[in-house]
C-alpha cells in the first residue's frame, strides 16, 4: 500500500460498504441492488444511502417484504447475466429465504453441470447488542458455511468492509456479506480508491507468541481488548481476524497454533455447532502434536438472544469473558479483583 | 400470433417429441436403466408446446419437477437430454443434475427444479433482467396447482406485478399435488382466481388443446413484451401417468375411470383430428412425424448408453468448494 496511515482517510464501516457498492456500480452497469427499503430510504441502517439518487430506481430497487422472492430475483437476474446485490435486512431473515439461498443459489451451477454463473451477492446485517431480541440479533454464519457453494464474509473493520464487498461483487459465485450491526458506525482508515481484500485470507491483526486467538466480525475488537489486558499480565496473544468464514483460512490459523501451541476461538454465534467446533477439529487434525492444551472456545450460550440489556450483556462474549477463556487455555489464574 | 398451418404442424411436432421422449424415459425407468426419480409429462404436452411455440429463443422459461416436456418444447436436444437422465458426462448437466434439474441455458430453459415452486422467483428474476436490459425478452414460469400453495410463488407473483415485469405465469393445473386432489388443498376451483390478488390479468384455457394454449400464451407474451406487465394463464390439464414413475392403474388417490375419461381427450389425438379435418396433415403425415421422432429417440438412447459416466475426479468441479472437498 502506497498511502501511509496518516494520509489515509477515515470512514465508518457502513459508509465503507456503501462506497464499495457505489464505486463498483459506477464501474459496472450490470450491478444493481434490490431489497426492502434499500432504494428511496437508503436501507434501515443507511448502508444504501444515495445509491438511488445516483443510479435511479432500476438499479436501486425497493422490493416487497418477500425474502424468497428477493433472493430469487437475484438468482434469476444473475443467471441472465447481471451482477445482483440483494439485501436481507437482518441476518435472521435469511431463514425465510433459505430455500432460495441454499437449494437454489448455492447449487444451480453444480446441478447445471457448470453452465450457470451466479455472481450474486447477498448482503445482510447480523449480530447482537442492540436489544433487538431473538429474531433480529442472530449470528447464523455456521448454517451458511455448511452449504457447499456459498462464500461467507464477515468483516470486522471499515477497511475490510470495503475491500471484501468489492471482492464479493467481482466473484462469480454466490457470496453472503454479513455486516455487523454494532460495527456500522465504527471508523477506521479506508483508502478512497477501489481496492479488493481477497476472500478467504485471514489477517493477523496482533502478533504474539503465547496463544492464538481466532475471531471474526465484532469479536475481533473484543479479542484485541482482551489481548491488551493480557499483555498487562505479561501474556502476548496473537489475534487473527478470519475476515472470511467460508472459505476458512485454516492455514494461517494452523501456522499460528503451531507456533503458540495454544488456541482459543471466539465468536458471537452460539457455541454448539459454531465455527469454533470446525476450527477446533481442523486444528487438532493438522497440529495435534503441537498443542499444549485443548482448543478453547468463547462463544454465546445455547439460548436465543435475549431482549433485556442486562441479559444480552450476559449473553454476548466480551473482552472480559474472552480474557477469562484465554487464561483457562493457558492454565493461568484470574487476576485479583 | 396467428394460428397458421405452420403453427399447427409445429404444435403437433412439439407434442409428439415430448410424448415419445417421455414414453421412452418411462420404459427405461421400468427396465431400471435410469437412476433417480422420474416425473413424466405425458398428458400435459399441449401446455408446454402451446406456450413455447409462442416464444422466441431469447425468451426464458423456468420449469418444475415435471420438466422434460418444457425442455423438449423449448427445443431441447434429445441426445443430451437422454444422456442426462442416464447420468452421463455428455448430458445437459454432465450428470450432475438429472431429471429434476435438467436445463439448457442457451435455449433460455432455466432448469427443472426439485423444490416445488422453487423456480418461480428465479424466472421473475430473469424477467427483471430482461426489463433491466430492455431486450424485449419475456420469461415464463411453469408451475403446478400444488406450487400455487407455496409461499415463494405468492411472493414472486406479487413481486412481478409490483415491479411490472415481463413475466407470464402458466399454471399447469393437473388437479393433483403429487397424490392429493386439488380440492383438498385449496378452497377455490380455479387457480387463476389468485391472479386477481396480484393485480394481473388471468385466463383459463383448455390445457388439452394446444391451439387454445398457444393463443392464450401469445396474448400474454405480447402483453409482457409490450411492457404491460405479467399475466396468468391457467391450463386445465391432466397427467396420464403417476406423479412419480409409470404405474397408472389401481391407484387409490384417483380412479381408473377418471383417467380413462381424460384419456379420451389426449392432446395429440385432438390436434391430429383437427389437422386431418383441416387437410393440413393426414394420418399418414402424422404417422411419419411419429416415426421420425421415434427414430431420433432410439438414436438418443444409443448415444446416451454409449456415453461415458462422469469421471469421479470431477466431483469437485463446477461449484465453489474447499480443496479436495474438505474430506
Amino acid at each position: 500500500m502506497a498511502a501511509t496511515e496518516t494520509e489515509t482517510r477515515t470512514l465508518a464501516y457502513g459508509a465503507a460498504f456503501n462506497e464499495a457498492l457505489r464505486q463498483m456500480m459506477r464501474e459496472d452497469e450490470s450491478i444493481f441492488v434490490a431489497g426492502e427499503d434499500v432504494g428511496a430510504a437508503g436501507g434501515v441502517f443507511g448502508a444504501f444511502v444515495g445509491l438511488q439518487d445516483e443510479f435511479g430506481p432500476m438499479r436501486s430497487v425497493d422490493t416487497p417484504i418477500s425474502e424468497q422472492a428477493i433472493v430469487g430475483l437475484g438468482i434469476g437476474a444473475a443467471v441472465a447475466g447481471l451482477r445482483p446485490v440483494v439485501d436481507l435486512m437482518f441476518m435472521d431473515f435469511i431463514l425465510v429465504a433459505m430455500d432460495q439461498i441454499a437449494n437454489q443459489a448455492a447449487k444451480l451451477k453444480y446441478m447445471f453441470g457448470g453452465k450457470a454463473t451466479l455472481p450474486l451477492t447477498i448482503t445482510t446485517s447480523g449480530g447482537a447488542g442492540l436489544s433487538a431480541a431473538a429474531q433480529h440479533s442472530q449470528s447464523l454464519e455456521a448454517m451458511l458455511c455448511h452449504v457447499p457453494g456459498l462464500k461467507v464474509v464477515m468483516p470486522g473493520t471499515p477497511y475490510d468492509a470495503k475491500g471484501l464487498m468489492v471482492a464479493c461483487l467481482r466473484d462469480d459465485n454466490p457470496t453472503v456479506f454479513v455486516k455487523n450491526k454494532r460495527l456500522l458506525g465504527k471508523k477506521g482508515p479506508v483508502p478512497e480508491e477501489l481496492y479488493e481484500v481477497p476472500i478467504g485470507v485471514a489477517n493477523v491483526v496482533r502478533p504474539g507468541d503465547a496463544v492464538t486467538v481466532v475471531s471474526y466480525g465484532r469479536m475481533v475488537d473484543e479479542s484485541l481488548k482482551a489481548a491488551d489486558r493480557l499483555a498487562g499480565e505479561g501474556v502476548e496473544c496473537e489475534v487473527i481476524d478470519l475476515r472470511t468464514v467460508q472459505p476458512l483460512d485454516i492455514d494461517t490459523v494452523v501456522a499460528s497454533a503451531r507456533r503458540t501451541n495454544r488456541i482459543v476461538v471466539v465468536h458471537e454465534a452460539v457455541r454448539f455447532g459454531g465455527l469454533g467446533a470446525e476450527i477446533a477439529a481442523q486444528v487438532q487434525e493438522e497440529a495435534f502434536d503441537y498443542l499444549d492444551a485443548p482448543v478453547g472456545r468463547v462463544a454465546a450460550p445455547f439460548t436465543p438472544v435475549p431482549f433485556s440489556p442486562v441479559l444480552e450483556a450476559e449473553y454476548v462474549p466480551n473482552a472480559g469473558r474472552i480474557a477469562t477463556g484465554i487464561r483457562q487455555t493457558l492454565g493461568l489464574a484470574e487476576p485479583p479483583g | 400470433m396467428e394460428v397458421t398451418d405452420e403453427v399447427l404442424v409445429d404444435l403437433h411436432r412439439r407434442m409428439v417429441r415430448i410424448r415419445h421422449f417421455e414414453e421412452a424415459a418411462g420404459r427405461l425407468a421400468e427396465e431400471s436403466r435410469l437412476p433417480g426419480f422420474l416425473h413424466l409429462y405425458v398428458g400435459e404436452e399441449a401446455v408446454a408446446a402451446g406456450v413455447c411455440a409462442a416464444l422466441t429463443d431469447e425468451d426464458q422459461i423456468s420449469s418444475t419437477h415435471r420438466g422434460h416436456g418444457h425442455l423438449v418444447a423449448k427445443g431441447g436436444d434429445f441426445n443430451r437430454m437422454m444422456a442426462e437422465l442416464m447420468a452421463k458426462e455428455t448430458g445437459y448437466c454432465k450428470g450432475r443434475g438429472g431429471s429434476m434439474h435438467i436445463c439448457d441455458l442457451d435455449l433460455g430453459m432455466l432448469g427443472a427444479n426439485g423444490i416445488v415452486g422453487g423456480g418461480v422467483p428465479i424466472a421473475v428474476g430473469a424477467g427483471f433482467a430482461n426489463k433491466y436490459k430492455g431486450n424485449g425478452a419475456v420469461s415464463v414460469v411453469f408451475f403446478g396447482d400444488g406450487a400455487s400453495n407455496i409461499g415463494a410463488f405468492h411472493e414472486a407473483a406479487n413481486m412481478a406485478a409490483a415491479l411490472h415485469l415481463p413475466v407470464v405465469f402458466v399454471c399447469e393445473n393437473n388437479e393433483y399435488g403429487e397424490y392429493t386432489p386439488r380440492d383438498q388443498t385449496m378452497a377455490i376451483t380455479d387457480v387463476v382466481d389468485r391472479a386477481v390478488g396480484y393485480g394481473m390479468p388471468g385466463v383459463i384455457v383448455d390445457g388439452m388443446d394446444a391451439v387454445a394454449v398457444f393463443e392464450a400464451a401469445s396474448e400474454a407474451v405480447a402483453r409482457a413484451r409490450a411492457g404491460d406487465g405479467p399475466s396468468f394463464v391457467e391450463a386445465k390439464t391432466y397427467r396420464f401417468y403417476n406423479h412419480h414413475g409409470v404405474q397408472v392403474l389401481g391407484m387409490k388417490y384417483r380412479s381408473d375411470e377418471e383417467l380413462a375419461e381424460w384419456r379420451t381427450r389426449d392432446p395429440i389425438d385432438l390436434l391430429e383430428a383437427r389437422l386431418a379435418a383441416a387437410g393440413v396433415l393426414d394420418a399418414d403425415g402424422a404417422a411419419a412425424v411419429h416415426a421420425e421422432v421415434a427414430a431420433a429417440i432410439e438414436a438418443a438412447i444409443a448415444f446416451a448408453e454409449q456415453s461415458p459416466d462422469p469421471d469421479p475426479s470431477e466431483l469437485f468441479n463446477d461449484v465453489y468448494t474447499i480443496a479436495g472437498g474438505g474430506a
